[in-house]
Parts: C-alpha cells; sequence; structure tokens
C-alpha cells in the first residue's frame, strides 16, 4: 500500500462533521428557538418540520465521533478523555431532547415537562459542542500517547464563549430554516429571531477571529504572514459578502436563500478553522499523519465508505424529498 | 508540546476502573434493551406490511400500525441512548481506543455506515410517510428498516465476538493491527453468537407481541388482531425457542473450545475430570474452589459437552486465579436464562395443547401467563449478556488485553462518579417515562379503522409517527 489516504479520509471527516453541524444545527437550533414561539400551534409546526429527519440528521454525528476513532484514533484517545464532562453534557442533552419528539405527543397534561426537556437538551448539547469546539482550537497538552491535562481544561473564557457563539449559530441555521418551513404568522416571527441570530453570529465570528490569532503564535502567523494574507484574504471577505446577502434576503423576504445563505456562514466559518489548524488533528501538538490508524485500517473501510456515502446521500435525499416543501398543520392534530 | 502528567497512585485509578465498568455496564444494558425488541419488531412491522400489500386485508395495517407507534417510542430511545456508546470508548476506555482501534473502530464505522444511516433514512417515511409515498414504497421504507437493525446487529457483534475470539491480527508495540480482514470478521464465536443474538431479540419481540394481544384478547378488546397477532407469534415461537436450544448448545459448545473458564463458570465446574456432573443449583464458593449446597446429575456435562461420559472437562482449579472470571455471577446468569427460556417453551407447549382443544383464545389463564411472560424475552438477554461478558473477565480482549490495562489513564474516581451518577439519574428519568407511555400505547391498542389511514386522502402534512392511528 503506497497511496497515502491520509488526506481522503481528511476530507471525508471533515464532510461527517460538517454535514453533522449543518443538518444538526438547525434541528438543535429550531429547539433552542421553541419556547420563545408565539403559541402551541407553532411549536407543534416546528416539532414536525424536523421530527421526520433528526435522527437521520444525528447519525451524522455518530459517524463524525466513529470516523475520528477509526481513521485517526490517537485524536480519538487524547481528545474524548480531555472532553469528558462537555460530551457528557451533550450526550445527556441529545437524550432529554430526542427522546422528547415521541414522548410530548403521549404525554398530555405533562406535555411541558417534554417541551422543555426538548428546549433544555438542545441548548446544553449546542453549547458543549460550543465547548469542544472552543477547547480544540485551544489545544490539547499530551504526554506520549494521552491526554496529559486535566478533565477540567475547558473551563476557560474562550471555550465558554465559542459555545456562547454557536448558540447564536445554531438559532441562525433553525430560524432560516423555519423561514423556510413555514409560511404567515411563523414565518414572519421566524425572520425576526433570524436577524437575532444573524448579529449575534457576526459578533461572534468577529470576536473569535481577533481572539484567535493572539490564543497560537502560528496561527497568527498563517492568517497575516505575506503572502498567505493574500491568499486568504477572499475567506473573510466572502463571509461579509455572505452576511450582507443573508441579511438582504431575509429583508426581501425569500423563503429559501436565508437558510442556504446560513449554510453558507457556517462553511466559511469552518474553512476558516480549518487554515487555523491544519494539519494537526491534536492542535497543537499531532498531526493527521502521526494520528492516522493502519494504511490496512484506513483502507478497509474505505472501500466501504466511497461505496456507501453516495447510497446514504441518495436515500437521505430522498427522505427530505418526500418531507419537501411547507410544513402543514391541521389534520387530525389534537 | 506542553506539560505532562504527574502519574496517578494506583487506589484511585483502581476505583476510576470499577467505576468505569460500571457506566459501561449500565448504559450498554439500558441501550440494548432497546434494540433487543426493536430487531424484531422491525422485522415483524416489514412481515405486516408486506401482509397487508399482497392480501390486501385492513387486519394488518392497524395491527402494523399499533406497533409503529411502539416503534416510534422504543427506537427514538434507542437512537439516543446508542449515541452514548461510542463515545464511552473514548471518554473512559482510551488506551483501549488507542491499542484496539486499528481493528474494532473500522468494523464498527461499518455498522454506522450501513445500519444507522439506512435505519435512519428509512425511518421517517416508515413513521411519518405513509400518506406520502405509495404502499409499495412504504412496504420498501419498512424492509430497509428492518434490514438496517439486522445489519447493525451484525457488525457490533463481528466486534463483540472479536474480542471474545480474536483472530487475524498482529501486535506492534501493544497495539493490535488487522492481518486478514476476512480472519477478523469471520472469528470463530462470530456466527454462533450471531445466531443466537438474532434468535434471543427475535423471541423477546415475539413474547412481548404474544404479551399484549393476550392482555387485549382477555378484556375482549380488539379481537380481530389480537388472534392474529397471538397466531403469529406462537407460530414464531414454535420455530424459534426449539432452535435457540440447538444454537445455544452449539455456541456453548464453541465457548468450551475457546473460552474453558468462562464455561467451567457457567457450569459451576471446579475439579477437571471425566463424568463431570451438570450442577443444577449450588452456591459457589470462589474462595474455597467449590460449590456449597449443589445439586447436580452425574456425568450429564460430559456426555453435553463431550458427548461421551467419560468425556474430561476442565474445572477452574486449573486456572491460576488470576485468570478465572467471577463465578457467581456468571453461574446464576446462565441459569435466569436457562429459567426464561423454559418459560418460553412452557408458554409455547401450552399455546399448541390449548389450539389443539380449540381453546386457545378463550383460556383466561394462559391469556394471563402470556402478558406475565412479557419480560421474559428482555431477561433472558441481560442475563445471556451478562454471562458472556462477565465470563470474559478479567480479559477485555481475551487473552491479550485485561480490562485494567484499557481504562483511561487521567480520570479519578470522583469524575467517573459525577458522570456515572449523572447518566443513572437521566436514564431512571427517560426510561421511566419511556416505559410509562410505552405501556399506556400498548395499552391503548390498536384502534385507527384502516380506511382513515391513508389509502384515500393524501394531506401533505407529516403526522407523528406516535399519533398514526390513534384516531382524529
Amino acid at each position: 500500500m503506497t497511496i497515502d489516504l491520509v488526506p481522503v479520509w481528511t476530507l471525508i471527516l471533515g464532510l461527517a462533521v460538517v454535514m453533522y453541524v449543518l443538518l444538526d444545527g438547525f434541528d438543535l437550533g429550531v429547539g433552542i428557538l421553541f419556547p420563545f414561539a408565539p403559541d402551541d400551534n407553532a411549536r407543534n409546526l416546528m416539532m414536525d418540520s424536523v421530527a421526520p429527519i433528526w435522527d437521520g440528521n444525528e447519525t451524522w454525528l455518530i459517524l463524525g465521533g466513529i470516523g475520528l476513532f477509526a481513521a485517526f484514533p490517537l485524536a480519538f484517545a487524547i481528545i474524548m478523555p480531555a472532553m469528558y464532562f462537555p460530551i457528557l453534557v451533550m450526550l445527556l442533552g441529545l437524550i432529554f431532547r430526542g427522546v422528547a419528539f415521541e414522548f410530548r405527543l403521549k404525554a398530555h397534561r405533562r406535555r411541558f415537562v417534554w417541551d422543555q426537556s426538548f428546549f433544555w437538551g438542545s441548548l446544553l448539547a449546542t453549547y458543549a459542542q460550543g465547548v469542544v469546539l472552543g477547547s480544540f482550537v485551544r489545544g490539547f497538552p499530551v504526554h506520549g500517547r494521552q491526554f496529559a491535562g486535566s478533565v477540567f481544561d475547558w473551563a476557560q473564557p474562550f471555550p465558554l464563549v465559542v459555545g456562547a457563539g454557536l448558540v447564536f449559530g445554531y438559532v441562525l441555521l433553525g430560524a432560516t430554516w423555519l423561514v423556510m418551513k413555514a409560511e404567515g404568522d411563523l414565518q414572519r416571527w421566524a425572520i425576526g429571531k433570524a436577524r437575532v441570530g444573524l448579529i449575534g453570529v457576526v459578533v461572534f465570528i468577529a470576536v473569535v477571529s481577533i481572539w484567535t490569532p493572539l490564543l497560537e503564535q502560528r496561527i497568527a502567523q498563517r492568517w497575516l504572514s505575506w503572502p498567505n494574507i493574500a491568499w486568504l484574504a477572499p475567506i473573510p471577505l466572502t463571509t461579509a459578502a455572505v452576511t450582507v446577502w443573508l441579511w438582504v434576503s431575509l429583508a426581501r423576504g425569500r423563503d429559501v436563500a436565508p437558510f442556504f445563505a446560513a449554510l453558507g456562514l457556517f462553511l466559511l466559518c469552518y474553512m476558516g478553522l480549518g487554515v487555523s489548524l491544519w494539519p494537526n488533528v491534536v492542535p497543537h501538538t499531532i498531526s493527521l499523519w502521526d494520528a492516522a490508524s493502519s494504511p490496512k485500517s484506513q483502507a478497509f473501510l474505505l472501500v466501504g465508505t466511497l461505496f456507501l456515502l453516495p447510497i446514504i446521500a441518495m436515500y437521505t435525499g430522498w427522505s427530505y424529498y418526500v418531507f419537501r416543501g411547507k410544513v402543514r398543520g391541521g389534520v387530525g392534530y389534537h | 508540546m506542553r506539560w505532562t502528567l504527574p502519574p496517578r497512585d494506583d487506589a484511585m485509578n483502581l476505583d476510576a476502573l470499577l467505576l468505569s465498568r460500571l457506566q459501561f455496564a449500565f448504559v450498554v444494558a439500558f441501550h440494548f434493551l432497546l434494540p433487543a425488541f426493536t430487531i424484531g419488531l422491525a422485522s415483524y412491522i416489514a412481515v405486516l406490511e408486506g401482509l397487508s400489500l399482497v392480501t390486501r386485508k385492513a387486519v394488518y395495517l392497524r395491527i402494523s400500525n399499533f406497533w409503529i407507534k411502539i416503534f416510534a417510542v422504543s427506537f427514538g430511545m434507542g437512537v439516543v441512548s446508542g449515541i452514548v456508546m461510542p463515545f464511552q470508548f473514548g471518554t473512559n476506555w482510551s488506551r483501549y481506543s488507542d491499542m484496539l482501534a486499528d481493528i474494532v473502530a473500522p468494523l464498527m464505522a461499518y455498522e454506522g455506515l450501513m445500519a444507522f444511516f439506512l435505519e435512519a433514512g428509512f425511518l421517517g417515511v416508515l413513521l411519518f410517510g405513509r400518506k406520502l409515498v405509495p404502499q409499495w414504497a412504504h412496504f420498501f421504507a419498512a424492509v430497509m428498516v428492518a434490514f438496517g437493525t439486522l445489519l447493525s446487529t451484525f457488525w457490533i457483534l463481528v466486534v463483540n465476538s472479536w474480542m471474545h475470539t480474536p483472530t487475524g491480527f498482529s501486535m506492534v508495540d501493544g497495539r493490535f493491527f488487522p492481518l486478514d480482514w476476512l480472519e477478523v470478521i469471520w472469528n470463530p464465536s462470530f456466527p454462533y453468537r450471531f445466531m443466537h443474538t438474532v434468535t434471543a431479540v427475535y423471541l423477546t419481540t415475539a413474547f412481548t407481541v404474544l404479551g399484549v394481544a393476550a392482555y387485549h384478547l382477555r378484556h375482549g378488546r380488539f379481537v380481530e388482531e389480537a388472534r392474529v397477532m397471538i397466531v403469529m407469534a406462537i407460530g414464531l415461537a414454535s420455530i424459534l425457542v426449539p432452535l435457540q436450544a440447538v444454537l445455544g448448545d452449539l455456541h456453548g459448545l464453541n465457548t468450551l473450545h475457546f473460552q474453558p473458564q468462562k464455561l467451567a463458570a457457567i457450569e459451576g465446574l471446579w475439579e477437571t475430570r471425566s463424568r463431570q456432573g451438570m450442577v443444577l443449583f449450588a452456591i459457589p464458593d470462589e474462595a474455597a474452589e467449590t460449590n456449597r449446597a449443589s445439586i447436580e446429575i452425574p456425568g450429564l456435562a460430559s456426555l453435553y459437552l463431550r458427548h461421551s461420559v467419560e468425556g474430561r472437562v476442565l474445572g477452574l482449579r486449573d486456572f491460576p486465579r488470576t485468570e478465572r472470571p467471577p463465578v457467581i455471577p456468571v453461574f446464576y446468569a446462565f441459569r435466569v436464562m436457562l429459567g426464561m427460556w423454559a418459560i418460553m417453551m412452557l408458554l409455547t407447549v401450552w399455546g399448541w395443547w390449548l389450539a389443539f382443544r380449540k381453546r386457545l383464545f378463550a383460556t383466561s389463564a394462559y391469556l394471563r401467563a402470556c402478558t406475565w411472560a412479557i419480560p421474559a424475552g428482555f431477561v433472558a438477554v441481560t442475563a445471556g449478556w451478562v454471562t458472556t461478558e462477565v465470563g470474559r473477565q478479567p480479559w477485555v480482549v481475551y487473552g491479550f488485553l485485561r480490562t485494567a490495562d484499557a481504562v483511561t489513564p487521567n480520570l479519578s474516581s470522583g469524575d467517573v462518579a459525577i458522570s456515572l451518577a449523572l447518566y443513572t439519574l437521566v436514564y431512571a428519568i427517560v426510561f421511566g417515562a419511556g416505559v410509562y407511555y410505552l405501556v399506556k400505547v400498548a395499552r391503548a391498542g390498536p384502534s385507527a379503522p384502516a380506511h382513515e389511514l391513508g389509502l384515500a386522502q393524501r394531506p401533505a402534512r407529516p403526522l407523528s409517527g406516535a399519533e398514526l392511528g390513534e384516531g382524529s
């Protein structure tokens, strides 16, 4: 085996993570917006708009987790213990919101319990993911092949701020999703929330973009040294352009454009993150190549993955197609 | 590169090890109760949808809708408790993850790629799509969900079996690397474990369907649906209960060959000898290396393990104490599993006997017994799992990696105590509520007439899966 599979696996894992963030991002966002909805009917519609697809979206999290385990096991073995508590909170949050989909329809007098569970679960899971992201950017101390820090290393200003930023990010995704899926009052309400989300996102992008180079000398050099600054300038410039596009499309009452603009913003931030951290998978100590599993393991999994990913894309697409268009309330609801 | 970690003292690590093991056992045991039921239920729903498509009889659709409601709740719980599992390997078993990833992680990834996406992709259509897609497409979605659950069983049992009977690998610097993937996948205990487990989960579903149907029939409700369910469940049990005895025996012989100390613990055998007796009941005394209050049938264990009374079977005393599993949990869990099998066998035979006397649907005592036996399958799979997993100890990869060497080094007992307490609390709430709602839906029974369920008009709004069939 002479072909280096590490770049291929970097792309696949990158794809899994971005799919997770974009897809579960909007349904977690819907969960965070849930208690602020104008009325119960709106809440039911919000739930209906994500109910058929949320578990497919969450499956990308499993793929991201196991993909990291399979392709870059050393990173998995170092990052997971370091993120012991944020991951615990994320998992418990996902449990509370996941069961709420069905439980709230079974409960009558206690429906409010599962509505709360849907909101708090979504919020905590999102915040915990942001804390993981922030800790990831800060980096992990390593000794030998094991994490060498404390399980409370995440309790630092930067990760805690990134957590809040991601909450606004998912709110933006969730609100623009609702702009696409809803009509009338709910849509107008969602446009307002999308504006709040967008303002929050812009503020946090600015804060994080200034803070990150200050955290790590190498990140500053990567972005600001010549000629990198010229090559990389399109990323912040496009981000600004997409932000304007998103704001304008919201103002013009477009259905679909805001959601895709929000996805675009996330993609650009993701690219920026990639630029900052490349080529490390455990910032700022272990590179993708050092963490990679053996070529035989990577090859074995690659064969199936290249075959299965297009098929997954096909039937996931079919599922979205079946539930396309505006979500409607009414028939047989009680 | 930054700081290094001061070594923790061993007592602290031991507690973190014990708590991590408890946590893993806790989250996996509760998670597995759901697949133990939904794997069989997915297949049952696919069969019902198929029967409905072919016969056009409304009763199958009503039964299917009823179980889809129950499936929706159980599957949701299965998904969220399942997401916890892969993260456990990283958070609590990081040394295992580092050493074993090259072999076990691609297998788990195949489970995710093949099974989870298939299930999740078609589940939405199965639960919410009855009115949005043609009936054949709905049937196809049901088949795909069922197929996904079986693929998931396949891959996760490949991983589990390989850890019991590792083959096709080499070790370099204490880490495991694959040599031959076919040997890894078709490791010696896998075919037996797979057949045994799939049969067990199908039986769990069959006896749940039987018990719920018997409950409704006994109360004189949903008589037509209940009769169909009872006939289907007993029909399946008539094949699978006897088959499970054969498969269990084959799996036992496989264990005798590859994990003799586990088998000795199961059978409660201390001394290596021929004419080994079958211990029906005993109180194993691990310190004294003997059984107390033992009731045994002389020579029988040699007969069914070696197919000759003179056959020699190893006892636990022939293994160093440090390589023996804890005997008591293995010994009793195995007997609990057999007891559950006996209950299922009894109900199957009793059912046939009543059927021949044309009293199957009218015998209140039998119907009541069936409802009481709903937990039998769940208890059996859990007891079987305890038998095989505790029986593997002190190894996590049998013969190669001890459980004690697999745990995350930097966790303190306090860290794991907090996470275990939180998992316990959250699972108590979520599983408690889940069981409450499941019982509520099961008691409500199949209700909506089939003509309301979508063959006529097609509103575009996705209903909740749980709502289908509750009528409007």
